[in-house]
């Protein structure tokens, strides 16, 4: 499918959907903002046409916009030059010969408006406004073209990446069942450091060709229950995970303090952390709740004075169907599961009480 | 609408190394000095306004990949929060605006979130 059969009045079929290409996708998804020439040439409208026959010889352009007290005025083309060179009057001010009437595109809209414009009308150029009108930049078919190819080759990239780095670890090496198991000690009290384990994982996740999605979860959880251990263990504690090919596993452990109550813990807002704690931004009670909402399965176990020990659970491949989570609390424990799809189908409420997802 | 024109609009002072801001398009914002709740409220690629300047705000801005972080009120991040956003690629931009102030000028400017 060819750009210049984009236009507005055209509805795509499902058909012709399949077939739209990336530079189609992607002439959608880029702003004029990101591909327009920022430092543009402009006339000033007190110049005459004999400055502007220079100035376009010397920099080597066929048109400019003419801006007077920072915003536009019209614009001059190369056939506007010729039409004051065959008169012969070249003394003349540029807003004699100017278009005054001139078509602009906004800085927000999409690449693909400026291709429809460039092909219904033929121009070479548009100048390229914000949204109190000032111009802002320019835009030729020829950003279009770069930008547009910045940003395949961006794409190509980081597929190319992402492919060679999925592709080996898991692939290469064979057993019935290889993982890979990355290990953290957390300091307690060790602020400086808060956020390093869970940095490590998610990059380490996006190098095993982890979607950035899933990366980004997995980092969160992670940075959670580090922050935990920083905040409020004696003496910190461990951070393990386990990543398979499908999923990943993870193990956060510490000897104390212990929670009392994990239900209590799991309530977003619900906090222990200290004055100090909170004024650096942390004990906002959403640490554990944020971890749930992260992970697809999380088991929270405690006992006061002997420490706690959360898991949690994070599938690298989406299930085909969406399970519904079932959540279990008795005492010093806190669970949140997916029941296997055939229990699910016996009946969606287990032994131990559901609570809705 | 571009980091560049955010930055230069507000007035913003760059503490981290420059970069490209003209290619970088904030998706949206997220104000909150509570590290947990932006973590669970601020969009991917957006721009967080806080008065926090501690070393954490930089792990929050490299998980969630966010644009910058607009730290308000002069509040000022030592070197070491200020070297460890350049090692994790975070921007960190700073004024002596309240985060009401930036907030609103952000909306103002046409700043939402999608």
């Amino acid at each position: 499918m060819e750009l210049s059969s984009l236009r507005a009045e055209h509805v795509i079929t499902d058909k012709e959907a399949k077939t739209i290409g990336r530079i189609e996708e992607l002439s959608y998804e880029l702003r004029i903002g990101e591909v327009m020439t920022r430092n543009f040439i402009s006339v000033a409208q007190d110049m005459r046409m004999e400055q502007v026959l220079d100035l376009f010889r010397e920099k080597r352009i066929s048109g400019a916009p003419v801006v007077a007290e920072g915003s536009l005025a019209g614009i001059l083309s190369i056939e506007d030059l010729i039409r004051c060179l065959r008169a012969g009057d070249t003394q003349a001010l540029v807003t004699k010969y100017m278009a005054r009437q001139v078509v602009t595109i906004r800085a927000g809209d999409t690449v693909i408006e400026a291709l429809k414009l460039f092909t219904q009308k033929q121009y070479g150029r548009l100048p390229v406004v914000d949204e109190s009108g000032k111009l802002v930049g320019i835009l030729t078919k020829g950003d279009v073209t770069r930008g547009v190819l910045r940003a395949l080759e961006s794409d190509y990239q980081m597929e190319e990446i992402r492919r060679y780095r999925a592709s080996h670890l898991f692939e290469d090496i064979v057993s019935e069942r290889s993982s890979l198991i990355l290990r953290y000690t957390i300091a307690p009290r060790d602020f400086a450091c808060g956020g390093q384990a869970s940095s490590s994982i998610k990059k380490a996740l996006l190098r095993l060709g982890a979607t950035p999605q899933i990366a980004r979860r997995c980092g969160i959880a992670v940075y959670e229950a580090e922050m935990n251990l920083i905040l409020h263990t004696p003496n910190g504690g461990t951070i393990t995970a386990e990543i398979e090919p499908h999923l990943i596993n993870i193990k956060v452990e510490d000897d104390g303090p212990g929670i009392e109550d994990p239900s209590l813990a799991m309530k977003p807002g619900y906090s222990t952390a200290s004055e100090q704690v909170r004024e650096l931004g942390f004990g906002a009670g959403m640490g554990l709740p944020n971890i749930e909402r992260c992970v697809d399965e999380m088991s929270l176990e405690s006992a006061v004075g002997v420490g706690t020990t959360l898991t949690m659970k994070i599938d690298l491949q989406p299930p085909a169907i969406e399970l519904r989570h079932r959540y279990a609390v008795s005492l010093g424990r806190w669970e949140k599961t997916r029941p296997a799809i055939a229990s699910r189908q016996a009946g969606e409420s287990g032994p131990e009480g559901e609570v809705a997802t | 609408m571009t980091l560049v024109e955010i930055i230069e609009k507000l007035g913003l002072e760059l503490l981290t190394d420059p970069k490209d801001f003209s290619q970088v398009v904030p998706s949206g914002g997220y104000a909150s000095d509570l590290l947990s709740c932006v973590m669970t409220g601020a969009p991917h690629q957006g721009v967080w306004v806080t008065l926090q300047a501690h070393g954490n705000i930089v792990a929050v801005g490299a998980l969630l990949e966010l644009s910058a972080i607009i730290i308000t009120g002069g509040a000022a991040p030592d070197q070491e929060t200020i070297d460890k956003a350049n090692h994790e690629g975070v921007t960190l931009l700073s004024t002596g605006m309240t985060t009401y102030e930036v907030v609103g000028r952000l909306w103002e400017l046409g700043l939402r979130n999608s």
